[in-house]
């Protein structure tokens, strides 16, 4: 299968509200953890998120589309603007149907869900506004940016938590090799509304640390949980030929390869297969263990979980020689926007010749990891490795390569 | 190129569960649809539902696959067991990492997430909930991704896995991407299919803000008329249906019994409105045409087509008109009947229900009808095989879909005697 | 509660559906089609529900298929408000 390439990226995340000012927020190593500022966190376990705050809406979609969308599909109207932007593409020059719009989601509108339950259970079912059906459901963005773009092609929506930002590129790949000329692909999600962050905190996997700063910690020994975040990436993604046909010379990278793959149910005996993942999308692309320049690692930050993935890094690409770096602890895990996110500095890493740090962590050297912490680290970049992973067993690996 | 083609089939529709009750009630033109028994639905405006009338524990569920999973999930799993027994295969024998899940839904673990809003809101009474009640399973009900993970796991799959959630199209699209999945050979077999359980107040309450469902609440056996003149909107329903999906050299290696080729399938979106649809039928007759040039099939080859068929005015008006666009004079002499008359809409769901109707009627040569179609519509003036079923040798028949976000879909199945 | 004026239901509109983008609506729009105005259906479907919402209203099916213009809104709420 042919490679497609990205031509333009989008971001919104705790850190950043949009692709540079994120870019250069992670290279300067700054956080957008922080209490939760959107209600008060004060009787729950959990008191630390990764907020977009300062985002307004409004200066990305009409009134009228923000009045009919939940926080999640508003950062995707944001994202999408800005990556059609940059990758300067003119929808009118394109037939309708020769676009499509693929997108991952998680936990769905869920804060625009809370609202219309409110409603329901204070006021009676005629309170229940005639939104609730458009902006709750999981498929929401994606419809919304087909319409909003006028893109008509072979649209979708995958969800496998943080792995489906990963499927969906693979998705992505496959429709452009059947003749669709430009995809929208990536996600966003929101779920950090009082029943959205309750929903997230029976996953017993969310780090009750009051402290921005230490709530976050994977492949430390102090690692005690993730922080969840809102927000994630919407990458613009076309054939190579097509973009260049169009004048677009240097494309930030191309999807080399990918794979997925799922745990078998705990309990079963059998081994977990993010290794076999990484293997596969290796192959997928054609690449050597050696040939891997950088990791960009799903970092949950739970001990078991950070110990599975460091034994699948270096059982396929050595102890200690391939650098690795979980930039998420500077947003927290963004679900469905997780991914995505990523893949986008994975491209900016090779754009810049940059690695850019993880933050906070002391590595657990037991992990055999070069972890890149404190500050970036510029070198010479080719191939990208982002792996992530889905709560419930869901792996998935892609190669993000230079041209 | 590699083809993918259905093994097994396993079903939880409205009414009694399992395959067998499933055709047995639609090719006699038996209705499902009743008032609300899931919840008391006297408050709201339409109060008619298709449901299951299924019982976790009597249809085999370990009593801590009840425990952790909601209704949807249970169906899911259900309909998966069916359609692995049915199919003859045991993932567990070969290569798991070879065998993926790909599960359609619309709406998620939705009942399960309204209950437990209740209980932390106190009811609705307050926006900053208590998670000191919430359920330890909580943070599965949220994601749609978790009835993947219950399949995958009462499956044995370790292949390529997850949801695909797009509305009321994810029936038809699950299957599609585990065809694509297979014809690329990420996997030698998937476990595909769809599962949805919206009956319960909030998308209730959705359905009548929007004014789609019907209201003839005083004759719920006849409420969903599809192409009747007098209809008057959709009717809920539930359930799940689940294929096993296998490489075709795969199937026959092993000897496998084959319903049906998976030929063809396209996706398209209207670029429109999130829930409006042209009167012309321009979008799903796109869908049809990609569909049938992906299985390199010719309109007039359609022996049957198996209609989204939702009962509103304005689907069967677009869907009629679609027919014609696509399929030309044809579109006059193919029959095609909606199930949704007796099974109601089960919103992400329903695409994988009816992809099961449909490898059925080739399975057994048999056109399930639509029933309550009394009154013919001036602008539905096909044949939608009023009330009996009816014998004919079929080929090559036609499922298609339509759902809010603008989604449409449709996917061409044929006879194992077109397998050369 | 006597009737709606059409401040009142300025007001609603733009809480359901958003401010029309560049202008203000006046009541020179009230015989305009809402789809003229800039509002589709849904946005429609979405005044009606917070109108029941607000004035306890219960707007049968066929009187919000006539509801093409905000006149039409505005008409049904007065005569249904004041025969309660």
């Amino acid at each position: 299968m042919s490679a497609p390439v990205f031509t333009g990226i989008g971001v919104i995340a705790p850190n950043g509200l949009d692709r540079e000012a994120w870019w250069q927020a992670t290279l300067d190593g700054k956080s957008g953890l922080d209490r939760i500022s959107r209600f008060d966190p004060t009787d729950y376990p959990v008191r630390v998120a990764g907020e977009t705050v300062g985002f307004d809406p409004a200066d990305h979609a009409p009134a009228r589309l923000v009045r009919e969308t939940d926080a999640m599909t508003r950062y995707a109207f944001a994202a999408a603007n800005e990556a059609l932007a940059d990758a300067a593409i003119d929808t009118d020059a394109f037939s309708d149907l020769e676009m499509a719009v693929i997108t991952a989601n998680s936990s769905g509108g869920v804060e625009f869900g809370q609202r219309e339950l409110q409603k329901l259970y204070s006021e009676g079912p005629q309170a229940v506004g005639a939104y609730m059906s458009i902006a709750w459901f999981y498929a929401a963005t994606t419809g919304q940016l087909s319409i909003r773009h006028g893109m008509r092609g072979p649209c979708g929506v995958l969800c496998s938590e943080q792995a489906g930002g990963l499927d969906v590129l693979a998705q992505a790949r496959r429709v452009l090799a059947r003749g669709t000329r430009l995809v929208m692909s990536g996600g966003t999600d929101a779920s950090l509304s009082p029943y959205g962050l309750t929903c997230q905190l029976s996953n017993g996997r969310l780090s009750t640390e009051p402290l921005p700063e230490r709530a976050f910690l994977p492949f430390d020994r102090a690692a005690g949980g993730y922080v969840p975040g809102e927000g994630g990436a919407i990458l613009m993604m076309e054939n190579r030929e097509e973009a260049a046909a169009r004048g677009l010379d240097h494309p930030y990278g191309e999807l080399a390869g990918y794979a997925a793959t799922f745990d078998p149910r705990p309990g079963s005996g059998r081994p977990p297969t993010l290794r076999r993942a990484v293997e596969l999308a290796l192959a997928d692309a054609g690449v050597t263990p050696e040939e891997v320049d950088l990791v960009l690692a799903d970092g949950h930050g739970v001990p078991e979980l950070d110990r599975r993935e460091a034994e699948a890094i270096t059982a396929v690409l050595g102890a200690g020689r391939v650098p690795v770096t979980v930039p998420k602890t500077m947003t927290g895990r963004l679900y469905a926007g997780g991914a995505p996110l990523d893949v986008a500095a994975a491209l900016l890493a090779l754009r810049d010749g940059v690695i850019p740090p993880t933050v906070n962590v002391r590595p657990d050297p037991a992990h055999g990891l070069d972890l890149v912490v404190g500050r970036p680290r510029e070198t010479e970049l080719r191939t990208v490795l982002v792996l992530a992973r889905g709560y419930g067993g869901f792996n998935a690996a892609a190669v993000i390569r230079s041209l | 190129m590699k083809r993918a083609v259905i093994t097994g089939i396993g079903v939880v529709a409205p009414g009694q569960p399992g395959r067998e009750a499933f055709w047995e009630m639609i090719v006699k033109g038996r209705t499902a649809t009743r008032r609300i028994t899931l919840f008391d639905p006297s408050r709201f405006r339409s109060r008619i539902g298709a449901e299951c009338d299924f019982d976790p524990e009597a249809a085999g569920l370990s009593y801590r696959e009840i425990r952790r999973t909601d209704r949807a999930g249970q169906f899911a799993l259900v309909a998966a067991r069916e359609a692995i027994a049915d199919s003859g295969f045991d993932p567990v024998t070969g290569d798991p990492g070879r065998v993926g899940v790909s599960i359609g839904n619309g709406v998620g673990n939705a009942i399960s997430m309204e209950q437990e809003y209740r209980t932390v809101s106190d009811n609705g009474r307050t926006w900053l909930v208590d998670p000191g009640y919430m359920k330890p399973h909580l943070y599965s009900y949220v994601m749609s991704s978790s009835l993947a993970t219950e399949v995958a796991w009462a499956t044995g799959a370790e292949g390529p896995t997850t949801v695909v959630s797009s509305g009321c199209c994810a029936g038809i699209d699950a299957v599609g991407y585990a065809v694509d999945l297979i014809r690329e050979g990420s996997a030698e077999v998937m476990v595909a299919g769809a599962t949805d359980a919206p009956i319960y107040p909030i998308t209730v309450a959705c359905f009548d803000t929007l004014r789609a469902s019907s209201t003839s609440n005083d004759d719920p056996e006849h409420a969903c008329r599809p192409f009747d003149r007098r209809r008057n909107g959709l009717v809920l329903g539930e359930g799940s249906a689940v294929f096993v999906i296998e490489e075709l050299e795969h199937a026959r290696r092993r000897g496998a019994r084959v319903y049906c080729e998976v030929a063809g399938y396209s996706a398209r979106a209207n670029g429109y409105h999130m829930t409006g649809l042209r009167p012309d039928g321009r979008e799903m007759g796109e869908a049809i045409t990609a569909a049938l040039d992906e299985a390199r099939i010719n309109p007039e080859e359609i022996d049957y087509a198996n209609a989204h068929g939702s009962g509103t005015k304005q689907n069967d008006r677009h869907e009629t008109a679609a027919y014609k666009r696509s399929l030309g004079e044809h579109a006059y002499r193919v029959p095609v009947s909606s199930i949704k008359s007796m099974v109601g809409h089960s919103l992400g769901s329903i695409g994988s229900i009816e992809i099961a109707a449909s490898a059925l009627a080739i399975d057994r040569g048999v056109v399930p009808p639509t029933a309550n179609y009394e009154e013919p519509d001036p602008e539905c003036d096909l044949d939608y095989v009023p009330g009996t079923a009816r014998e004919a040798e079929l080929d090559v028949v036609l499922s298609v879909g339509s759902g809010f976000g603008g989604f449409q879909s449709a996917v061409v199945l044929t006879s194992p005697r077109r397998i050369a | 509660m006597s009737g709606i004026t059409f401040g009142d239901f300025k007001a609603i509109m733009s809480r359901c559906a958003g401010e029309l983008d560049g202008r203000e609506l006046t009541e020179n729009d009230l015989d305009t089609a809402f789809t003229d105005i800039g509002y589709d259906s849904l946005a429609v479907l979405e005044i009606a529900s917070q109108i029941q919402r607000e004035y306890g209203l219960q707007i049968p099916d066929e009187a919000i298929e006539e509801m093409t213009t905000p006149g039409d809104v505005i008409g049904y709420v007065n005569r249904h408000l004041t025969a309660v």
